[in-house]
């Protein structure tokens, strides 16, 4: 363990992270809402912080090693949720108690969207801002931002790249330089989040709105700045172009990348994962369009496929946005869209939920199987795009099912036990594991009133979705702390 | 500089680690094989594709349409000639450099000429690692002889022995034990670490020096180090491979060389072509063939097989049953560093001898030739200066006026047909060969810097 080398990169990036403390100052006094004094105090605070770390290590140049790289990672992720919460914890409008301030803070970071916060249509511009922000950086990630801005880095990029942006089949670099490719990413997620701002403000938003919300669609976030969500603007112009930018959130950003450089929509076609995540939020739609629409829940299809593919989109791709209160809907459609966070975005996308690839890799697996019960002695391998899956991938790919079964079940369980009803047991850990935001019952739209406890758990579950379970799990092993 | 690599063996993979650690490039590595690519991938910071070298679709998928240089590395000539061409043909890539093992191809330049195939240049690790080895035999005693400005200026490394005439001696009172040869010490390692070499510093038995000499001052300087060495008459070598069949060659009028290879039918073989070559089938290893072939006369044992393990194994043994001096092809950094030194004097490393030909193709300036030392961590390049005093932050200035980065000497100086050692008030021309040396290669960009008209150390 290379200790004086990982607090170097821990001090360094809070130090990046501090700066994000400074565009709430300039939307305080571009409003006038007399609230900049916590975004200050917070500034310092961190900054400190971070030069306390990087000080007495500045002159440590090692390389960073594989393991290293994990542990950089889930530190500065734990990191980031307190230093996110300084300003909220400091603030005294909204009046958070240290928990929900690192709640809030999580929640923005990992782009869940679960909010502890009731009455945000009345909250300073800055902090509204703020919460904002925080999706946007944590949609792309702030290591990965690290990693295009640090040249110290070096090939420790390469690790900490890996350990924060986790995926089955994440071998292929865009550029030969890892800080080229997490610079080509942001830049893509960038010009995607302007379009979508800009898209918001030509739907119909004031700019103020029309930027938070694209931080919070591109990062498949889901903070709002009213209550009511999404529903706020009654505008179906808005919902639509939200749809939009949600699904592109969920599309990978390699993918984003290669089009734009190639000036060619076809790529999107040739890869198969993006056409099964296409393929789901199409069939989902539909599916739960009809039902609504043939249960009477609208009056006319056109509404039911309003409401319906909004929701559908953003609970797939996790984002959270609301525009009906989807948990009151008839009979198996609430359950049935909590299910769909579970599928999520694409690999390398800021989406949550167990990611399209797997599903799609561990389906072909399952099918495989069924073959070689009839044919016992074929060779079946699993193929994507007519390429063989390495077996390793293969496996990868069910241990990490395993291990995200038992994860569930267990923090499930753990919320029972402090107190909660089974469906809002169940379904808070879907939407916080699966980055999602709003669930069913108590949870259905904000987790203020759920007990400490079980909000530290929910916290937990949501670091562990947006790493993708390993990162997290490994530091809890034996064996990576063996010397 | 975008840089595609094709083929990652053991050269293609120093060559990506060399190449990529120099921030200026980008690379990217093809290979057919996903698992060593992966593990690649994940110790540098380099790109892979897995495919067919010689494939358009996958040169193209590795960058070939902006790519600066391409350098094929596969084991088959064959295929690294058609990639040549085929980034020629497709991407009109600038810099194409092919390993060519096989004379039969590399000999015929018209090949090679205007409408033959596009390949700018061969490297043949082969050749080079005999030549290399030849030069070690020929001057007994040396770690490594390099060669700049077409072997008239050679940089020697050796380690100081108790019983040459400097050892225990300041540096500066060389020049009253050979008065009329000059030679200048470019760098000197004490236990692995650099030290600077003043006028004042006292050579001490162990240190592991460098010194630029022109040709024929090399035996003379070498006394100065360690005790005289007859020079080496019996050599032995192990394994009749391409490196040792062609050594053999190389020493046999001159030298009398026994060559052991274990596959009968190789031996076979070299036995015909060779002339004056003892051929013994056998195991190098073999206690037994080692004594019978009288080991304990035999100057130099090299042993150059594909196993570096048993190389070192056979060469400890040679060493213990009384070989003078031995050598092994050992191609893990870790190992070299371990025996040299130690149980063995010589550890050949094939890829650090290869990787010069390439690094002297994507230096910033007109750099004539970069051989790479202590398994990568120093570097001897040669330079050449350009411009005028106004425009080169070199011409035109007394070496001592030069602002070096640390840990860098200017060592010799080839001004057309004449050699001219490094003094502190040499002054330097325009289109002189500059031949450096550093100790810390992370700042070449800073020295190829310098010799860029209009470019300055800073």
């Amino acid at each position: 363990m290379n200790l004086p080398m990982v607090l170097r990169i821990l001090g360094l990036m809070l130090m990046i992270f501090s700066l994000s403390m400074l565009p709430p100052i300039g939307v305080s006094f571009a409003f006038g809402d007399g609230h900049h004094q916590p975004f200050v105090y917070a500034f310092l605070v961190v900054v400190s912080a971070g030069l306390a770390l990087w000080l007495p290590v500045r002159r440590v140049h090692r390389d960073l090693r594989l393991r290293d790289g994990f542990l950089v990672v889930a530190l500065f992720w734990v990191c980031l949720g307190l230093a996110g919460a300084t300003p909220l914890l400091i603030s005294d409008v909204p009046e958070l108690s240290f928990t929900d301030a690192v709640f809030e803070a999580v929640s923005g970071f990992t782009t869940t969207g679960a909010t502890v916060i009731v009455g945000l249509d009345d909250l300073p511009k800055s902090i509204l801002y703020y919460r904002q922000q925080i999706q946007w950086l944590g949609g792309m990630g702030i290591i990965v931002l690290a990693v295009a801005l640090l040249p110290v880095l070096g090939i420790g990029g390469m690790s900490l790249y890996k350990a924060e942006t986790p995926g089955p089949v994440k071998d292929e670099k865009l550029t030969p330089r890892i800080a080229h490719t997490a610079k080509a990413l942001w830049l893509v997620y960038l010009t995607l989040t302007a379009a979508c701002a800009l898209a918001y403000y030509v739907a119909g938003m004031e700019a103020f709105d029309a930027i938070g919300h694209a931080f919070a669609t591109l990062s498949t976030g889901g903070f709002s700045s009213y209550d009511a969500s999404m529903a706020h603007f009654q505008s179906a112009t808005i919902e639509m172009v939200a749809v939009f930018f949600m699904a592109a959130g969920g599309t990978s950003f390699a993918l984003h990348f290669v089009m734009f450089r190639q000036r060619s929509a076809r790529i999107y076609w040739r890869d198969p994962e993006f056409r099964a995540y296409v393929g789901t939020l199409a069939g989902l739609t539909l599916g739960v369009s009809a039902y609504l629409y043939l249960a009477g829940s609208y009056g006319s299809p056109l509404e039911a496929l309003r409401y319906g593919s909004f929701q559908v989109v953003s609970l797939q791709t996790s984002t959270g946005f609301v525009t009906a209160d989807f948990s009151s809907w008839v009979g198996a459609l609430p359950p049935l869209l909590m299910l769909a966070t579970f599928i999520g975005g694409c690999a390398g996308s800021t989406g949550g939920g167990i990611k399209v690839i797997r599903w799609l890799l561990v389906i072909k697996q399952g099918l495989a199987e069924l073959r070689r019960l009839v044919h016992p002695s074929a060779e079946i391998p699993v193929k994507l795009a007519a390429k063989p899956v390495p077996v390793r991938v293969m496996n990868a790919v069910g241990g990490f099912f395993a291990m995200y079964l038992l994860l569930f079940g267990a923090m499930m369980l753990l919320l029972m036990v402090v107190g909660l009803d089974q469906v809002t047991a169940w379904s808070a850990i879907a939407t916080t594991i699966n980055n999602t935001g709003p669930g069913l019952g108590a949870v259905a739209v904000h987790f203020h009133d759920i007990p400490d406890a079980a909000k530290w758990v929910c916290a937990l579950a949501m670091l562990i979705g947006r790493l993708e379970l390993f990162t997290l799990i490994i530091l809890f092993t034996p064996d990576f702390w063996r010397k | 500089m975008k840089i595609i690599i094709l083929g990652a063996g053991q050269v293609g993979r120093t060559a990506a680690y060399q190449l990529s650690r120099e921030q200026a490039n980008d690379v990217t590595i093809v290979d057919t094989r996903d698992e060593v690519l992966r593990d690649l991938q994940d110790r540098l910071d380099v790109r892979t594709v897995v495919g067919s070298a010689a494939h358009p679709s996958i040169l193209e998928a590795a960058g070939g349409a902006d790519a600066d240089m391409i350098v094929a590395l596969t084991n088959s000539d064959e295929v690294n000639m058609i990639a040549c061409q085929v980034a020629h043909s497709l991407f009109g890539t600038p810099t194409k450099i092919a390993r060519i093992r096989s004379p039969d191809y590399s000999l015929r330049h018209r090949l090679f000429e205007e409408g033959g195939l596009h390949v700018d240049v061969m490297i043949s690790p082969e050749q080079l690692v005999t030549d290399h080895v030849s030069r070690l035999i020929r001057y007994p005693g040396a770690l490594q002889v390099l060669d700049f400005a077409d072997g008239r200026v050679r940089l020697v490394g050796m380690r100081a022995v108790s019983g040459g005439q400097l050892v225990g001696h300041q540096l500066r009172e060389l020049r009253d034990h050979i008065p009329r040869r000059d030679t200048r010490v470019a760098a000197l390692y004490r236990q692995g670490r650099s030290v600077q070499p003043e006028g004042d510093t006292v050579i001490q038995e162990g240190d592991e020096v460098f010194f630029v000499a022109a040709r024929d001052d090399i035996r003379a300087m070498m006394k100065e180090l360690r005790t005289e060495e007859e020079p080496v008459k019996r050599v032995v070598i192990a394994g009749a491979g391409n490196i040792g069949y062609r050594l053999a060659r190389t020493l046999e009028d001159y030298n009398q060389v026994k060559l052991i290879e274990r596959d009968p039918a190789r031996a076979r073989r070299v036995a015909e072509t060779l002339n004056r070559t003892l051929v013994l089938t056998g195991d190098a290893a073999d206690e037994e063939l080692l004594l019978e072939e009288n080991i304990d006369d035999a100057d130099v044992f090299v042993s150059l097989t594909n196993a570096e393990e048993a190389n070192i194994l056979s060469a400890m043994l040679a060493k213990r049953l009384g070989a003078h001096r031995v050598m092994a092809l050992i191609n893990k950094p870790s190992y070299a560093e371990l025996m040299e030194g130690g149980p063995i004097d010589v550890a050949i490393s094939p890829q650090t001898i290869t990787i010069g030909a390439l690094l002297a193709r994507v230096r910033r300036g007109d750099v004539a030739r970069v051989h790479s030392l202590r398994r990568g961590a120093a570097e001897a390049i040669e330079a050449i200066a350009h411009g005028d005093s106004r425009s080169s932050p070199v011409v035109g200035k007394p070496i001592e006026r030069i602002v070096l980065p640390p840990g860098t000497t200017i060592g010799a100086i080839v001004r057309g047909d004449d050699v001219i050692m490094a003094h502190h008030d040499t002054v330097i021309e325009a289109d002189d060969h500059v031949i450096l040396f550093l100790t810390d290669r992370r700042h070449v960009e800073s020295v190829g810097k310098l010799f860029q008209p209009g470019g300055r150390f800073g």
